[in-house]
């Protein structure tokens, strides 16, 4: 190929309309506090993981929600299950069983 | 011979919509628990958002109760409260006793127990203090220093304390906390220049006129840092100084930073005097335990008892503005009632 000396980016947009749902429709049915989360991240400031990796679970709950899975995928087996998010969290979303059926699902959808 | 209403409560509701009901031809008896009326407005220095006195609403408020020549019972401590028939016959400790046509309840709200909350240390590390007492040391005059003795160089503000969290119980927004908070920090700022301030906010909720024009006020021309996250936790470091944990979620990541001093944002609760009141009345509460009125959007000051009206903040968190208006509703709603109005006609 002739080297024009330029590229083209690839879509780095959420493609909201083709992401698929069933993973999302599935942590619903078997984990439905993930619905109220309301991104506040007391979870993810008391998280012991997130201090020293990239895991962050408010931020993985609201990529789930988009549909967007590539970075749950690499990060969600970071979490040790402690289940300090699960005391923090004003909303009482049961984050610590919601991680473990982010990886069901995950698993079933792979 | 007129008819008679009772208020309960000499807060802002009370004073204003007995002012109102007396100026309407009523004979109105206002019990106050306290030697002195005005409530919570008392303990707060400046107004949000206009940064006026709080003491000028006061005068404003006392000025409708020694024009209209209020009957004002202070030290009232009642024993008993009944509706026989028609007519409402509420006792004191001291036996006096009063009988009404109508029961207007304007007890108010207590601030949130910020001990609830034992992750931000509120009790157990001195640095941690609430609005409310930021406010008392505001209304002293005295120098602005930490409970600990030194110049605060950075001071936290958390909102949301006791509000907007099911572990406390409490699922509501107190509506007043986040421009309280900017108002605060103002303060602080306007007081010690060279000092840093942070807000740890969720939702910054400037939903009043003139409200998000303060907030930019703070960010333009004091600087006033905000971190859209919720605090985890605080603890104290070995010079008594806070840790604060938060996600600054914003920017993805888990943050700590050490503040000399940490203003918890306490919120509304239902205060005990209302709940002793609903008891004696029968009145139902709301799912948040505040006082639940007939209907959220037509019949906000109206009760599940005939002849018994609500006003201020012992149906829901308000700001004064709210109350006031709310107190000449109520006012208004009591008059019709009196006057033989079916004020439930048209829900039926």
């Amino acid at each position: 190929m002739i080297d024009f000396g330029y590229q083209i980016n690839t879509d780095r947009q959420i493609d909201y309309d083709n992401n698929n749902k069933d993973i999302i429709n599935y942590i619903i049915k078997f984990e439905p506090t993930f619905k109220i989360c309301i991104a506040c991240g007391t979870c993810t400031a008391t998280c012991s993981a997130g201090n020293f990796t990239d895991f962050n679970i408010r931020k993985l709950i609201t990529l789930i929600k988009r549909g967007e899975y590539d970075e749950v995928k690499k990060d969600i087996d970071k979490c040790m299950l402690c289940g300090k998010c699960y005391l923090a969290c004003p909303r009482a979303v049961n984050t610590r069983n919601l991680i473990l059926t982010i990886q069901k699902a995950l698993e079933k959808y792979n | 011979m007129s008819k008679k209403v009772v208020v309960i409560g000499g807060g802002i509701a009370g004073m204003e919509s007995s002012a109102y009901l007396t100026a309407m031809g009523y004979d109105v008896t206002l019990l106050e628990k306290e030697n002195k009326l005005g409530g919570h407005l008392l303990n707060w220095e400046k107004l949000f958002p206009t940064m006026r006195l709080g003491n000028e609403v006061v005068k404003f408020l006392n000025k409708g109760i020694d024009y209209e020549k209020v009957k004002v019972v202070l030290n009232a401590d009642i024993s008993e409260a009944n509706k026989i028939n028609e007519k409402f016959i509420i006792k004191l400790t001291d036996n006096k006793e009063f009988e009404a046509d109508a029961v207007l309840v304007t007890t108010g709200y207590e601030l949130f127990d910020a001990r609830k909350k034992e992750e931000y240390g509120y009790g157990i590390y001195d640095n941690v203090i609430t609005s409310a007492e930021l406010e008392k040391l505001f209304s002293s005059e005295k120098e602005l220093i930490t409970p600990s003795g030194k110049t605060p160089k950075k001071i936290g503000i958390v909102h949301c304390v006791g509000s907007r969290d099911e572990k406390v119980g409490n699922t509501y927004c107190s509506k007043v906390c986040c421009v309280t908070a900017v108002k605060q920090s103002i303060e602080i700022k306007e007081k010690l220049p060279d000092a840093e301030v942070f807000c740890y906010y969720m939702d910054l909720r400037m939903f009043g006129m003139n409200f998000e024009a303060l907030y930019k006020e703070a960010q333009e021309k004091y600087g006033v840092h905000f971190i859209r996250g919720r605090l985890s936790e605080a603890c104290e470091d070995i010079d008594g100084n806070i840790i604060v944990k938060v996600e600054d979620t914003l920017v993805g990541k888990p943050l700590k930073m050490t503040v000399d001093l940490l203003v918890l944002m306490v919120g509304f609760v239902t205060s005990e005097g209302t709940k002793k009141i609903a008891e004696m009345l029968n009145l139902e509460f709301g799912v948040n335990r505040f006082l639940k009125t007939r209907d959220q959007h037509t019949l906000t000051n109206v009760s599940n008892v005939p002849g018994v009206f609500f006003a201020g903040t012992c149906t829901s968190p308000k700001t004064i503005t709210n109350t006031i208006t709310d107190a000449r509703a109520a006012a208004s709603t009591i008059a019709s009632y009196l006057q033989g109005y079916d004020i439930e006609k048209r829900t039926k």
